[in-house]
């Protein structure tokens, strides 16, 4: 574990040979240096967690420290890894599901002549990323936080001579500075009251010094999330992930689907102890996923951009992973965490295909009938699809399952119920989306029709292995069975001072077998219903959406706008904002500070008219005031 | 029989007052030069005078100082004059007055 250090260096490196030379390297080379350095990360953290399993549970535990960073008096920042199962899941995560990326990203990206820079963008964002994971204190942590939020804005607005790709790449970075203040502000509430920015320390400070409930730590908490609702995309910071869109669809799978956007999840289930010991956080943190989770769910039935109705459903299952944290069971958010990295990579990966077959077209209404011409696509699409709705046994039938019990569990009937409710509406736009892309009558352009592919191997061979996990990546979590929670087990220790707090039954002392079963067994149903209402609007009766649509016109309306939040925000926030900065610009600006600009030079300058008259330019005149000067040195000399 | 140091020093104060009225009242370039040598030499004269008065070796080591400056001088201000002339077919120092506020 010494070594953790080649995880993130792989990935940086593959970025510096790419960035500074990879426009003189061959192409194949430079995707090759970019998974390679994918690949290798992932064997090195594959390697680490064999040997983090060779650990007994409780000493799964490691910080490397690499080097002090700041030491200003009681106060040091080392840079260092934290090694536990939490940030295993993690590195595995983000090198596995990157690594894939990387791959179908060969494919994908293979026309675009930005071909290295995009690679050197992915791996930095990797670098990033894993540094982010694998910090064992706030600070380090934030420089990957940080860093990630760069890589974003440089990937969104990867096509930046289009207008829109620049504008969503400046509204992304724009609205994640406000999160990340909130973060800022967190460490720093933080560093003020325990003095220390390691994990570790902190946890244990605030175990001995804060009762449940204290202020301070609520503080803390609720500032940190601020951090998370950016970063992750939750009310009322969400607006700029769909609009994220705009770039490259590999990246709005690796990015805004798979790791950057789980990164708030993954920082409160970090802090988890602190959580644990400010309840009004917690309800806080359940209530912004479980409403973001429905809000946007409800958004997703009426879009027709296939990769905008993925946005909004990362959007939801970002806010189920929330409501999972929230409620306490911190192990079924990182769980949903990991599954939804894999179906939601699928999807877009998925999406992308399609696109890419399609010459570039992304609206749904003018797709149909693909489901012959693109076998391996439809196949892997449904398959990540059912995951994402829920279906028995699939992933995130797990994962959500999970959720929604543990929300029972703790007791908040409403959330449960709203979560149910989104749930369907989940199955419903998935469906919807699968139906109106793949079956049905072809309402393609006759030109793109014509061009219309299977992905490439390099594409096709990635959506399998995420289709596979999507159908496994559940059965690490089995609920009911002896021996079934082995993901639970692997990350109980993490949760563990956590779940004392909360007084959880930590898988010990189960609740009934039944009711988990009844509770599944409605979660399934309810997501049947959602696709069998899917199937019943857009396959048996393809006007029956339409007329819908007219019955209920302002409802549509409000859904198809996206509840105006957008011009809303435009309206509260950006246009007053700007009036102010122009009104700065003309008063402040212009009148005083550019006014006690020319204000001095134009002082000099009156002062110097009459001073300048002096200088005649008679060499005379210069000789007789030295003259004179001498003679009043003189003077003064003998005045002495 | 020797002279007292102050006649010495009067003739020098004498001779640099010549200079100076030179310097400031002569239009001619090369007579301003002369004028300001004048004045080193008064200087020079000085020196000497009380060089023989404290009966040191001190101001005849500054007299060769004094003349190796003021031949260099002679040398860069000929120089200035000459290129002056060239330029402006005149030597007379109050018609070159570009440099003024």
């Amino acid at each position: 574990m010494e070594t953790a250090w080649v995880i993130p260096a792989l990935p940086f490196a593959g970025f510096l040979i790419n960035g500074l030379w990879g426009r003189r390297l061959p192409k194949k080379f430079v995707g090759w240096i970019a998974c390679g350095a994918m690949g290798l990360a992932f064997l090195a953290a594959s390697r680490l967690l064999w040997i983090l399993l060779q650990e007994t549970p409780t000493g799964r535990f490691w910080e490397p420290v690499y080097y002090t960073w700041i030491r200003a008096g009681d106060f040091q920042v080392d840079v260092s890894f934290l090694i536990d199962p939490l940030s295993m899941v993690m590195i595995l995560v983000v090198t596995g599901v990157g690594f894939l990326i990387h791959v179908y990203s060969i494919g994908y990206m293979h026309e675009d002549p930005g071909y290295p820079r995009y690679f050197a963008y992915l791996n930095l964002f990797a670098s990033a990323m894993l540094l982010l994971v694998m910090a064992n204190n706030l600070l380090v942590m934030f420089v990957g936080w940080e860093g990630v939020g760069l890589c974003s804005y440089l990937l969104i607005g990867f096509w930046y001579e289009k207008q829109s790709a620049s504008d969503a790449g400046k509204k992304a970075f724009i609205v994640n500075r406000i999160g990340d203040f909130g973060f800022l502000l967190g460490i720093f509430l933080t560093f003020w009251t325990f003095g220390s920015l390691n994990f570790r320390e902190i946890f244990e400070a605030a175990l001995v010094r804060f009762p449940t409930g204290d202020a301070v730590v609520v503080g803390i908490t609720l500032l940190l999330f601020v951090g998370a609702m950016g970063k992750s995309a939750q009310i009322p910071l969400y607006v700029w992930l769909p609009d994220a869109m705009e770039g490259p669809t590999p990246v709005s799978a690796l990015i805004h689907a798979a790791t950057m956007v789980t990164a708030g999840v993954y920082m409160v289930a970090r802090c988890s102890v602190l959580y644990a010991l400010a309840p009004f956080s917690m309800g806080f943190v359940a209530m912004i996923g479980c409403t973001t989770a429905v809000f946007a769910a409800s958004i997703g039935l009426v879009q027709n951009d296939i990769k905008r109705v993925l946005a909004y459903s990362t959007v939801s299952q970002l806010g189920y992973m929330f409501l999972g944290c929230g409620v306490g069971a911190f192990v079924a958010g990182i769980f949903h965490l990991m599954t939804h990295a894999f179906f939601k990579a699928l999807l877009f990966l998925g999406a992308g295909s399609v696109i890419h077959a399609l010459s570039g077209e992304q609206d749904i209404q003018r797709m149909g009938g693909l489901r012959s011409k693109l076998p391996v696509t439809f196949a892997t699409f449904v398959m990540g699809s059912l995951a994402i709705a829920g279906i028995f046994p699939f992933a995130g039938f797990f994962s959500k399952d999970e959720i929604l019990f543990e929300t029972l569990m703790s007791g908040h009937w409403v959330l449960y119920g709203l979560a149910l409710g989104g749930a369907g509406l989940t199955a419903f736009y998935m469906f919807r989306l699968v139906f109106l892309t793949f079956f049905g009558e072809s309402r393609m352009d006759p030109h793109a029709a014509h061009h219309v592919h299977e992905a490439p191997r390099t594409m096709a061979v990635p959506l399998m292995i995420l289709a596979a996990l999507s159908l496994t990546g559940g059965w690490v979590q089995i609920p009911g069975i002896e021996g079934g929670r082995v993901f639970g087990a692997f990350l109980d220790p993490v949760f563990h001072e956590a779940s004392q707090l909360l007084g959880h039954h930590g898988g010990a002392t189960h609740p009934p077998l039944w009711l988990e079963g009844a509770l599944m067994g409605v979660s399934v149903a309810v997501a049947l219903a959602g696709i069998f209402l899917a199937y019943g609007w857009y396959m048996k009766d393809p006007q029956r959406p339409v007329r819908a649509a007219q019955k209920f016109a302002r409802a549509y309306r409000w859904l198809f706008h996206k509840y105006y939040v957008d011009e809303f925000y435009q309206a509260t926030v950006v246009n007053p904002l700007k009036q102010a900065a122009e009104s700065t610009h003309q008063w402040v600006d212009r009148r005083f500070i550019d006014g006690a600009v020319d204000g001095t030079g134009s002082a000099f300058r009156s002062l110097s008219a009459v001073v300048r008259r002096i200088q005649t330019g008679l060499v005379h005149h210069y000789a007789l005031s030295v003259l004179a000067g001498a003679c009043v040195l003189l003077l003064f000399v003998l005045a002495l | 029989m020797a002279v007292p140091v102050h006649y010495y020093l009067i003739v020098s104060a004498l001779l640099f007052g010549i200079g100076v009225l030179g310097v400031l009242t002569r239009r001619n370039a090369i007579v301003i030069f002369m004028s300001i040598e004048l004045m080193l030499n008064a200087g020079n004269l000085s020196f000497v005078a009380f060089s023989k008065a404290l009966e040191g070796l001190d101001g005849q080591l500054f007299v060769f100082f004094v003349m190796v400056v003021a031949a260099a001088e002679v040398t860069v201000g000929l120089a200035i004059i000459v290129t002056l002339f060239r330029n402006w077919k005149t030597i007379f120092v109050d018609e070159v007055r570009l440099l003024k506020g």
